[in-house]
């Protein structure tokens, strides 16, 4: 056990199953000699060689479209989009090709697209948002979005390790921001079991990636003033592990789904509408959504914030709710 | 084979590496091909096959030359009017006629339509209907290969002429092209997608030339001439495995039949579809054979037969085939790790 950031426990991750399993493979746009744009791959192309750590040309489409025929014919690629944005130009390919293969012609598609997702950091439009909402929509992908450290590594050798095509959103505000213990040893966390990130037994805050910590940061607020929060970190939206959020909001009777895409169809809607479908005679109170702004992600620090989900945001939306 | 067949034995073929069983075989996966696609249209007269329906018709000796040149280990993305390097990479022809009518034993088990089958196992990976989406799969497959240092192993990635016009194809020629990596990229130019003719699609003399933009070689043959198809390609992987990097082959022929049942083509003229009745991809090779093998009617005669049984058996077949369970419309999503343990995963 050591402390690491988040991004040195997904470098980690990466370089230790390459090195338990040949197959594995990276390929992105200056992922080699530079070590990728927030140096995840730092040293990596040193370790393994130029053709298991492949500088691409800037083809987002070639880069996923080669990580699908790749990994039919035997391999185990990993590939990163420099900025989850610009999966855009890939979009295509993943929605149609890698995420459709195995319902219409039963071939395996064992693949990981990495996407630093997220904003908090005057990214601007094009080098912020978050992308979940949109992939959710599509059947066929997985979608695992870490929190912490230890989750970060485990759920990234998972993730490599799953026969599908995984979206594994990395968000860039936890890089360097979150430290924690993280195991030396090679493991995976499987896909689809929640976590409790915080006991609570008046209001169940459900979030993911980066919203855990705004969450965890608004439960410290509100049990000042005697309100105790519950957070549930859902860790992978697809596969969604609804049972542990009904079993919180059972205990809690109270709701709250807190995410940082944009608000409208955002996933965490779906999770919104589930609870009121499913949970409606647990609950004591309306269910609460809290996200973005429907707008894209400002520049101008003043203006991204007033976009992003806060954790004022959260403390006044959960007192509300537990005063209901 | 008989002293008179042998003596009979062509120079052309011998310098493509070819015997005369070799060519009968082609000969004959040409005829399965065109045959499938035949029936394949009186089913859907017959309103047995839902949706719509495509052929190749006019692209038969494209394919069956280009899979020819194949080698077993390899693989490949063959296009909706490539029906025959299914074949000759050795597809049932039943498993086509179930999948045409969406039954259970299709490929596809009925997820998917018409030519969007493949089965892994022979080599090919199933397309889909954005063009040329599976061009830039067949360069990872490549890339597979080259990473793992596997010397005699080509990648094969289908596109047509108008699919040359989309950034799929750009990106995926591009990478194999600056990585070298052992690809083979075969144009079957029918010169009209659906119904854009070729100078509303490029604006090079030949689509091989876009080629030259990658710094690879890219050459057109006629793709009504199973043989010139069979030495392009042939030297297209040979170079491609001998580590001279990917080049391009642009298949000329004319797309004889609509984009698809619904569309009669009129906007072909007709001295086009004139000019290349004459020269039809299976009895050109037929009449080859003829003059060059010592093929003789009866040994044409038995072979036809042979496709007809083949056909019909296929068909029964496939009509006996269930339709698919519609609890099974939800299943299938994911994959399990089982499903790694196959041979090519």
């Amino acid at each position: 056990m050591a402390e690491k950031t988040y991004l040195q426990a997904i470098s980690d991750g990466l370089r230790q199953e390459m090195e338990r399993d040949e197959r594995v493979y990276l390929i992105g746009e200056d992922i080699g000699v530079f070590g990728g744009a927030f140096k995840v791959t730092q040293g990596l192309q040193e370790q393994f060689g130029e053709w298991r750590v492949i500088d691409s040309p800037l083809s987002e489409t070639a880069i996923v479209a080669a990580c699908t025929g790749s990994a039919i014919v035997g391999m185990r690629p990993v590939a990163e989009m420099q900025f989850a944005d610009f999966v855009s130009c890939a979009w295509d390919h993943l929605t149609t090709v890698s995420a459709k293969q195995r319902y219409r012609a039963g071939t395996a598609i064992p693949m990981v697209v990495r996407l630093p997702c997220g904003g908090g950091f005057s990214g601007g439009p094009f080098h912020s948002q978050m992308y979940d909402g949109y992939f959710a929509h599509c059947p066929g992908l997985k979608l695992a979005l870490p929190s912490t450290p230890e989750d970060a590594k485990g759920m990234i050798v998972e993730a490599i390790r799953d026969p599908n095509p995984v979206l594994f959103f990395e968000h860039k505000h936890l890089y360097r921001r979150v430290k924690g213990e993280v195991p030396d040893e090679l493991y995976s966390t499987p896909f689809g079991k929640a976590r409790v990130a915080r006991e609570g037994t008046d209001v169940t805050v459900v979030a993911w990636s980066a919203m855990v910590w705004t969450a965890l940061d608004a439960a410290e607020e509100l049990a000042k003033e005697g309100i105790s929060v519950e957070v549930i970190d859902l860790r992978t939206i697809a596969p969604l592990d609804f049972e542990s959020v009904a079993a919180s909001v059972a205990r809690t009777s109270k709701a709250v789904v807190l995410y940082e895409d944009t608000r409208t169809l955002g996933f965490g809607a779906e999770i919104a509408a589930r609870i009121a479908d499913e949970l409606f005679e647990s609950l004591d109170g309306p269910v609460k959504r809290i996200a973005s702004a429907d707008v894209p992600i400002p520049f101008s620090p003043p203006l991204e914030k007033a976009v992003l989900p806060q954790v004022e945001d959260v403390v006044r939306e959960v007192r509300e709710l537990a005063n209901w | 084979m008989s002293t008179a067949q042998e003596s009979a034995a062509s120079p052309r073929l011998r310098e493509l590496g070819l015997d005369r069983e070799d060519a009968l075989q082609m000969y004959r996966n040409m005829l399965i091909t065109r045959g499938v696609e035949e029936r394949g249209h009186i089913l859907f007269r017959q309103g047995k096959i839902p949706g719509s329906f495509y052929t190749g018709r006019g692209n038969e000796a494209a394919a069956v030359g280009a899979a020819f040149a194949m080698h077993a280990e390899d693989w490949g993305t063959p296009l909706h009017r490539d029906m025959g390097v299914h074949i000759t990479r050795g597809i049932e022809p039943w498993r086509i006629f179930a999948q045409y009518m969406g039954r259970a034993d299709g490929p596809t088990q009925g997820k998917d339509g018409n030519v969007h089958l493949a089965d892994a196992r022979l080599g090919l990976i199933a397309m889909v209907s954005h063009l040329p989406a599976m061009l830039p799969v067949a360069v990872g497959c490549a890339l597979a290969f080259r990473i793992r240092g596997e010397q005699d192993r080509c990648a094969f990635a289908w596109s047509g002429e108008g699919a040359t016009a989309r950034g799929d194809f750009h990106e995926g020629v591009n990478l194999a092209a600056v990585r070298n990596l052992p690809c083979v990229f075969i144009i079957d130019n029918n010169q009209w997608a659906y119904s854009t003719p070729n100078d509303l699609s490029y604006n090079t003399q030949r689509a091989a030339e876009r080629a030259n933009g990658y710094g690879i070689p890219g050459i057109t043959v006629d793709g009504t001439d199973v043989l010139e198809v069979f030495e392009a390609i042939k030297a297209a992987r040979e170079r491609a495995v001998s580590g001279q990097g990917p080049s391009v082959v642009e298949c000329l022929t004319l797309r004889m039949e609509g984009h698809a049942v619904h569309d009669d083509a009129f906007y072909v003229p007709k001295e086009k579809f004139d000019e290349y009745a004459e020269k039809d991809p299976v009895e050109r090779f037929r009449t080859w054979l003829m003059q060059n093998v010592a093929f003789s009617e009866d040994e044409d005669e038995a072979i036809r037969t042979s496709v007809k049984r083949l056909l019909t058996e296929a068909l029964e077949k496939a009509e006996a085939s269930p339709m698919p369970d519609p609890a099974t419309a939800t299943e299938g999503l994911f994959a399990s790790p089982e499903e790694l343990d196959n041979p090519h995963h």
